[in-house]
């Protein structure tokens, strides 16, 4: 009797599981997006504190308090001597930013190794973000423009597949912003220059990579905004459990 | 069912075991090859010890970048600095001839220099930059005497594994593992753009220590320590900085 229970369960899981087709994203795009989003966050929050010590940006190889600045950013500082124009200094908080940021930038270099070693091999790349070349023409990437212009909703196809737009937007975030961003930030580190100078030279100089490494954070930062917003817009729990669960909707859903 | 739950805990299992295994036996190469640094403990010791392990590997015989005469900043920029202490002032009146470094600990025959004997040994120069942890920086040309010639005169013990060195000015400590102290660019400055090394830039004694950033590079140094282990100074984490939240080893 136990054992005809048993069998029953067992063809019960196997109906379940053959249903439904591959799911939206694999498990290992979604594992990874979510270890690289709360590392994000965290290399913000941290990058900011550090920020906070000297918010004065230069251009070429060095800058200081008694050096003309590129720009200034128009918050106190944490420490004394930055002359901001305020009357008080904020608490220095670089400590932990400085171990949060360095330990977090470990497991988001690690995880986007991964996730483009994976990405290769699987034909995530080529299947899900490289656009055909019927989408990449002016006409393709026009439509989709007016489409986002007129706030239309995206498509039942939209689903289970990106836009161009999408496509060139996670490429460009992929393959340019996010090892810009690494890349500028290893230029920061003197010993890393030590070994592979060309990594700062490249640059303009120290303060130039310094002054770099703020830009491609608040394009990646205008980036994560768009993305959220555009979650939102196309149905925040839809796009959330499709890639939590990687099971996109059921034909006909709408949130 | 129940038999392959069984096997996926004995795979499980043994994966854990060769796991925690494995780490064990990354745990002690690294212990040997000296790639585990003091402060390696804690919420941020996996990341200090990545970074620390990483560098030290990747800097082997690396040379940090010298500039030319001309791009030597026209103002070295002079850091915050706590009031100065009695003694200091002191010495500073006396126009820092009785000033000493000493060094003790694992060496063969503790020394004790003055700032013109330093500067009667061979001299050597450096164009390069000190940047600090909050982003600021400037190049300086820094002349002194290399940590090394020094350390060579004392003659260290071959078990030695650190240099611990210490400022006039008391809480103010830091060390270095072996690879960085005999490195050709560590020196220990008293001289700054062919002059003296001004008191609001460390003078009269610097150390200098171009492959990590400025809090690395104490000022006032008054003494050197040789020793195979940093537990017995301060909190045991290397220097003072990790007492305040600051990576001892500061490559990055």
């Amino acid at each position: 009797m136990a054992g005809s229970a048993e069998l029953q369960a067992e063809t019960a899981v196997v109906t379940a599981v053959a249903r439904p087709a591959a799911p939206r994203h694999s498990g290992v795009v979604r594992a990874s997006h979510w270890i690289i989003t709360v590392s994000f966050l965290a290399l913000l929050l941290s990058g900011s504190e550090i920020v906070i010590s000297h918010p004065r940006f230069y251009w070429g190889e060095t800058g200081n308090d008694l050096t003309e600045p590129l720009f200034k950013i128009p918050i106190p500082a944490s420490r004394n001597l930055v002359p901001t124009g305020y009357g008080y200094t904020l608490p220095d908080q670089n400590g932990w930013s400085r171990a949060l940021h360095f330990q977090t930038a470990w497991v988001l270099v690690l995880t986007g190794l991964l996730y483009v070693i994976y990405g290769f091999f699987s034909g995530h790349f080529r299947k899900d973000l490289l656009p055909s070349k019927a989408e990449l023409s002016w006409g393709g990437i026009a439509s989709v423009i007016t489409h986002h212009l007129r706030l239309g909703r995206p498509s039942e196809e939209d689903e289970w597949s990106y836009n161009v737009l999408q496509r060139l937007t996670y490429l460009l975030v992929i393959f340019i912003l996010f090892p810009m961003v690494i890349w500028t930030g290893l230029a920061l580190s003197p010993a890393f220059d030590s070994a592979f100078p060309a990594t700062v030279n490249l640059l303009g100089g120290r303060q130039s990579a310094r002054t770099l490494h703020l830009f491609v954070t608040i394009t990646l930062v205008v980036f994560l905004a768009v993305h959220v917003a555009l979650v939102c817009r196309s149905g925040f729990k839809k796009r959330m459990r499709a890639m939590i669960t990687g099971q996109a909707s059921s034909t006909g859903e709408r949130v | 069912m129940n038999r392959i739950s069984r096997r996926k805990w004995i795979a499980t299992g043994l994966s854990a075991t060769a796991g925690i295994a494995g780490l064990g036996a990354a745990a002690k190469l690294a212990q040997k090859y000296g790639l585990i640094p003091p402060d390696h403990g804690g919420l941020y010791g996996p990341g200090e010890t990545l970074t620390y392990a990483a560098m030290r590997v990747l800097t082997k015989h690396s040379m940090a970048r010298e500039f030319s005469r001309d791009q030597i900043s026209k103002r070295p920029f002079p850091n915050e600095l706590a009031p100065f202490s009695e003694e200091f002032k002191r010495q500073q009146a006396a126009k820092f001839t009785e000033w000493r470094l000493a060094v003790d600990g694992m060496v063969t025959r503790p020394a004790s220099f003055s700032v013109d004997q330093l500067k009667g040994y061979p001299a050597h120069s450096q164009i390069t930059e000190i940047a600090c942890e909050e982003g600021w920086s400037y190049i300086a040309e820094w002349n002194g005497v290399r940590l090394s010639h020094v350390l060579d005169m004392v003659g260290v013990l071959p078990q030695a594994k650190y240099v611990v060195y210490r400022s006039i000015e008391t809480d103010w400590w830091d060390s270095l593992d072996m690879a960085e102290a005999l490195h050709p660019q560590t020196f220990i400055t008293y001289g700054m753009n062919g002059d003296e090394l001004a008191v609001a830039n460390g003078g009269p004694l610097r150390m200098r220590v171009p492959r990590q950033l400025g809090y690395k590079n104490v000022k006032f140094l008054t003494r050197l320590t040789v020793t195979d282990d940093l537990k017995k100074f301060g909190k045991g984490l290397g220097s003072a900085s990790p007492e305040a939240g600051y990576a001892w080893y500061a490559g990055i």
